[in-house]
């Protein structure tokens, strides 16, 4: 068998027998299947039935006495501010309000409580509203102008595919929350993957075995063989994983309801997600391997790689501004640089249609990235590894790369 | 056609030369001693010959060719700073290892049962690397390194941090290499060592060769004008002895440029003294590489 494959096979197969990669790749499946039983027995749990409460208000306006009960909340009405502060001391009501007799002009409601709050409770808040402008339009507009006028409209947004027909993407929230999980996992898978690799040439490095391999293979061999055995390894991960999600998914259907039903996924996203783990791992693996290159233990290794893969996740600290604004400038320059390019673009995936320009420059960007990587990889280990010392400063590394 | 020809290699770091146009062979069926001491440039050698280093300038040939994938399987190299896959079982880490040298897995299976079998290691062969000592783990080592039947193998410090058994096991091995015909290289600087087990040196110091030859040719060229007499009485005056030392039990004759060994031998038996031992002045290996790259190695 070739060499490479042979390195390839032994790192596969020693990763996939770690307890570490077990655990991990079934912490999904049974972490959901585990919340999804949490669920089932809170749910199980009787709610208390929400309790009716009392609020007074002073009329001083006139007017406002009709439709006193909203939802849960009563409105009792009170002659004089001293009766019902009297009430509210004596906790006969939880609050109470003063309509001014300037409240017409003013549009300045005071309310009084014995808690101290943040906001006033929004469902308070909302029972009010609606009192006054019950009263205020009761006799003056039909029963739908004022429906109308408490609110206004409900938008519904349908998008059209470019034959002006009816598109089978219509986006929203449902269309967004399998690409946000899946880039999740992305980002997971491609952080442990590439650890892996760091952890494969360290342990090696560490143990001295690196003369021993390089007698018998040559650096490229040896960087391709356990590159693609431990890619292969984190693939294995992510089809666990994506296959495990339409049966999960289906189990929760039946407690969370229609709203799984109408979870959209776009058009081509697998596709584009097994493309972009690949990439997005070989930049990452290529990247470790640099790293363990140049450094002589993996604790050292370990350290200095948290920080490229603080780069995988750090699309998810925009996550509202690039819902909000998927194509901003900004996110389409981070989502043509090879450390961000895999988890940004499947989440713009999820919230916009991603131009077919943006795409190809992206994948050009990681294409042309790994082939970098790569020979830069393969001569660092060619000057590096047998090196165990102190690390080399950059200068040194570029005078290394230029005299091998 | 020699094993390894080596032609006028040379390396630097950082402008200092760390081997500086060397030049050696080694034929097939001998043991080849490369010696010198700590960052003479033994190690820096042997990673050109392996093309794990690239030379600056020079040219190194193994069995006649650059060294290439189909070479490497030819090859057998137990590296100076060389460990195993820790928590690897022993055989799986040899099988791993001999297919690396083209091996399949059937032979290797044979071959390793045979290996730990003469090395009293089988009882272990289930055992992880780490739970072994670290004299076992380099029987282990030496075994992956002739598992494949190598037609050169070359050993640098083989015999650091073992016990006399396991050091005299190595060394029955590396013995029967060269019955078999292979040519061996061994790096080292435990002179006994060298001058117990090797054919042929070469001597290196700030990378450069200083000693190259036969072990007796070189020997021999080193040989001082004296002997060591183990004798009963007084020696007195003898004709042609310039210098006595006395070393223990034994005396050592230094002799003027005129006289030989015989001369001396033949008038103290005619002395009437008792002679126990006599023998004519060769430096051990130790000497002479003190004499040759100077005392302040030590």
């Amino acid at each position: 068998m070739n060499k490479t494959l042979l390195i390839l096979r032994h790192e596969f197969l020693k990763t996939i027998k770690r307890t570490g990669f077990v655990v991990l790749t079934l912490s999904l499946p049974v972490l959901a299947l585990l919340g999804m039983g949490i669920y089932r027995i809170a749910s199980g749990v009787e709610r208390p039935a929400p309790t009716a409460t009392e609020t007074g208000y002073v009329d001083e306006a006139g007017g406002f006495d009709r439709f006193t009960t909203q939802g849960n909340i009563a409105l009792v009405r009170f002659d004089s501010r001293s009766a019902a502060s009297q009430a509210l001391v004596e906790k006969k009501i939880k609050d109470y309000l003063v309509i001014p007799a300037d409240f017409l002009s003013t549009g300045m409601i005071s309310r009084f409580t014995l808690q101290r709050e943040l906001t006033p409770p929004t469902a308070t808040e909302a029972a009010i509203r609606k009192f006054i402008s019950d009263n205020l339009l009761a006799g003056k507009l039909s029963e739908n102008a004022i429906a109308r006028v408490e609110t206004p409209l409900r938008l519904v947004t349908t998008t059209l595919n470019s034959t002006g027909g009816v598109s089978a993407q219509q986006g929203g929230l449902a269309s967004f929350v399998v690409p946000a999980i899946f880039s999740f996992l992305l980002g997971l898978s491609l952080i442990f993957s590439s650890t892996y690799v760091l952890q494969s040439l360290s342990e090696e490095k560490e143990n001295r075995l690196m003369e021993i391999l390089l007698s018998s293979v040559s650096t490229r061999q040896l960087l391709t063989g356990k590159v693609l055995g431990l890619g292969a390894a984190g693939l294995a991960q992510v089809i666990v994983w994506v296959l495990s999600f339409p049966l999960l998914l289906k189990l929760a259907s039946s407690y969370l309801g229609g709203f799984l039903s109408s979870l959209q996924v776009p058009a081509g996203f697998w596709v584009l997600g097994v493309v972009y783990f690949i990439l997005g791992y070989l930049v990452f693996a290529v990247l470790s391997a640099c790293i363990a290159a140049v450094t002589s233990s993996m604790q050292e290794a370990q350290g200095l790689a948290g920080i490229y893969t603080v780069f995988i996740f750090s699309p998810f600290w925009f996550l509202s501004l690039i819902m909000l604004y998927p194509n901003n400038p900004a996110w389409i320059v981070f989502s043509a640089f090879p450390l961000t390019a895999p988890v940004l673009t499947m989440m713009r995936l999820g919230v916009t249609g991603v131009p077919a320009w943006q795409l190809a420059l992206s994948l050009a960007v990681l294409v042309a990235s790994v082939i970098g990587g790569l020979l830069l990889a393969a001569k660092l280990l060619r000057t590096y590894l047998l090196m165990y010392g102190k690390r080399p400063g950059l200068a040194q590394i570029a005078r290394g790369l230029r005299g091998s | 056609m020699p094993v390894v020809d080596v032609e006028h290699v040379a390396k630097s770091y950082a402008n200092r030369a760390v081997v500086d146009d060397l030049s050696f062979s080694v034929a097939q069926g001998e043991i080849f001693g490369l010696i010198g001491p700590n960052g003479a440039g033994k190690t820096t050698t042997i990673r050109m010959m392996m093309d794990i280093i690239k030379p600056d300038a020079g040219d190194v040939r193994i069995f006649g060719e650059k060294l290439s994938e189909a070479t490497k399987n030819r090859l057998g190299y137990l590296p100076e700073e060389r460990g195993m896959y820790k928590r690897l079982r022993v055989l799986d880490s040899v099988l791993y290892l001999a297919s690396l040298k083209g091996m399949d897995v059937r032979a290797a299976e044979a071959k390793a049962g045979e290996l730990l079998g003469q090395t009293g290691m089988t009882p272990n062969k289930s055992k992880k690397i780490e739970e072994l000592s670290r004299g076992m783990a380099q029987i282990i080592q030496f075994i992956v390194t002739i598992i494949h039947g190598p037609d050169l193998v070359i050993v640098d410090e083989p015999f650091s941090g073992l016990d006399p058994v396991n050091t005299e096991a190595i060394k029955e091995m590396i013995v029967d290499l060269r019955k078999q015909g292979k040519a061996v290289i061994l790096s080292t600087h435990q002179m006994n060592q060298v001058e117990e087990l090797c054919d042929r040196i070469l001597m290196i110091d700030h990378g450069r060769a200083v000693l190259y030859g036969g072990l007796q040719e070189i020997k021999s060229r080193f040989r001082s004008n004296s002997v060591v007499v183990d004798c009963d009485g007084e020696l007195g005056l003898v004709q042609g002895v310039v210098e006595t030392h006395r070393h223990g039990g034994n005396v050592e004759l230094v002799l003027d440029k005129n006289t030989t060994p015989k001369q001396v031998l033949e008038r103290l038996v005619s002395s009437g003294i008792t002679i126990n031992r006599f023998e004519v002045g060769i430096p051990s290996l130790n000497e002479i590489f003190l004499e040759v790259a100077g005392k302040d190695h030590e």
